[in-house]
């Protein structure tokens, strides 16, 4: 025969789960951070009522034309949208040594043009090509990867010490010029 | 004789066995009626990838424009538009509202950014369109707010 046995209390003390669920709350609470926004910054150049010519030297610009199409034309040859990271660099390290391409990096200006109908993604994806060829060279003159430059890049509280230096050494110079209005 | 007799023995605990329903309540009741997102939009928004893209600092300068197509379009057309503040604009009245986000801000005015979230389908023309207006209005420092891309 089986006995049963007296039984006990079967509550569970539940008393402290409210302090859980408030650990929790407040786990939540100081953790989250609301995304902030993240993209490409550039700096818009001022408006300006009489338009003087600088006359920068040919040699020092590097045309890029996205028409609408959304073809490439870089230096007046078709180019792909992967192989314009690499020219770019070359342009801007030339330093003189080809007669045709820039005289230094401090000299070197990229001039993007685009058209009313391009696409604004293949805009972005120029954009994004062009900054990464500085962001490579400046990494590269700091000794660091990419990724690290991309995090100095976003913090700029962690100093380092080359970081201002490779800011001079080679500037992010892109101008825009005004944009067509006709198919190009 | 004495008038305050103590009562008898009952069980003098509050029943707290509830307690964790409520504070859950509570959690629930937040998690839902959160909202992120300050605007409603009026036009599509899937933002462009890039992967050299940076982290906007100081969140209080920072004020945003959206270009898109909108999502009503027998309201208000299949053209892509500008939204400011749950409102889609012309681009001319583009200056008058930074002029207005400048004043908000009081002496930072002049460190505005904006943050213009276009939709990837969008065509240069509109974009184009929104940068000369921010040049008139002398508020130069724009991003184009991209999600990220991984590096290869």
């Amino acid at each position: 025969m089986i006995k049963k046995k007296p039984r006990q209390s079967t509550e569970i003390n539940a008393s402290s789960m409210a302090d859980i669920a408030f650990l929790l709350l407040i786990f939540f609470l100081v953790t989250t951070t609301i995304a902030s926004d993240r993209g490409l910054p550039i700096r818009l150049p001022p408006k300006t009522e009489d338009k003087q010519d600088i006359i920068i030297p040919e040699r020092n610009i590097f045309n890029v034309f996205l028409n609408s199409n959304n073809q490439l034309l870089v230096e007046e040859n078709l180019m792909q949208m992967e192989d314009v990271k690499e020219a770019a660099k070359e342009f801007i390290m030339n330093n003189g040594k080809d007669p045709k391409s820039s005289d230094s990096p401090q000299k070197a200006i990229i001039s993007l043009k685009t058209d009313r109908g391009t696409d604004y993604a293949a805009y972005i994806n120029v954009m994004d090509e062009l900054k990464s060829a500085y962001n490579e060279l400046r990494a590269e003159y700091m000794g660091l990867t990419l990724t690290q430059y991309l995090r100095l890049e976003n913090n700029p509280n962690g100093e380092h010490p080359k970081y201002d230096d490779a800011k001079k050494a080679i500037p992010y110079q892109l101008s825009e010029a005004e944009p067509t209005s006709v198919g190009g | 004789m004495s008038k305050f007799k103590k009562k008898s023995n009952t069980s003098q605990d509050i029943p707290t066995s509830s307690l964790p329903d409520i504070i859950f309540m509570l959690l629930f009741f937040f998690m839902v009626s959160t909202v992120m997102r300050e605007t409603d939009l009026l036009v599509e928004n899937t933002l462009p990838q890039a992967s050299q893209i940076v982290k906007l600092h100081q969140k209080s300068l920072v004020s945003h424009v959206y270009v898109g197509k909108p999502k009503e379009t027998d309201k208000y057309g299949k053209e892509p538009r500008i939204q400011v503040n749950d409102a889609l604009i012309e681009p001319k009245q583009v200056p008058q509202f930074i002029i207005e986000e400048k004043n908000k801000l009081g002496e930072d005015g002049a460190k505005i950014t904006i943050s213009m979230k276009a939709d990837d389908e969008a065509k240069m023309g509109i974009v184009i369109d929104v940068k000369q207006q921010l040049r008139e209005a002398n508020a130069l420092k724009l991003n184009y707010a991209a999600r990220p891309k991984p590096i290869n």
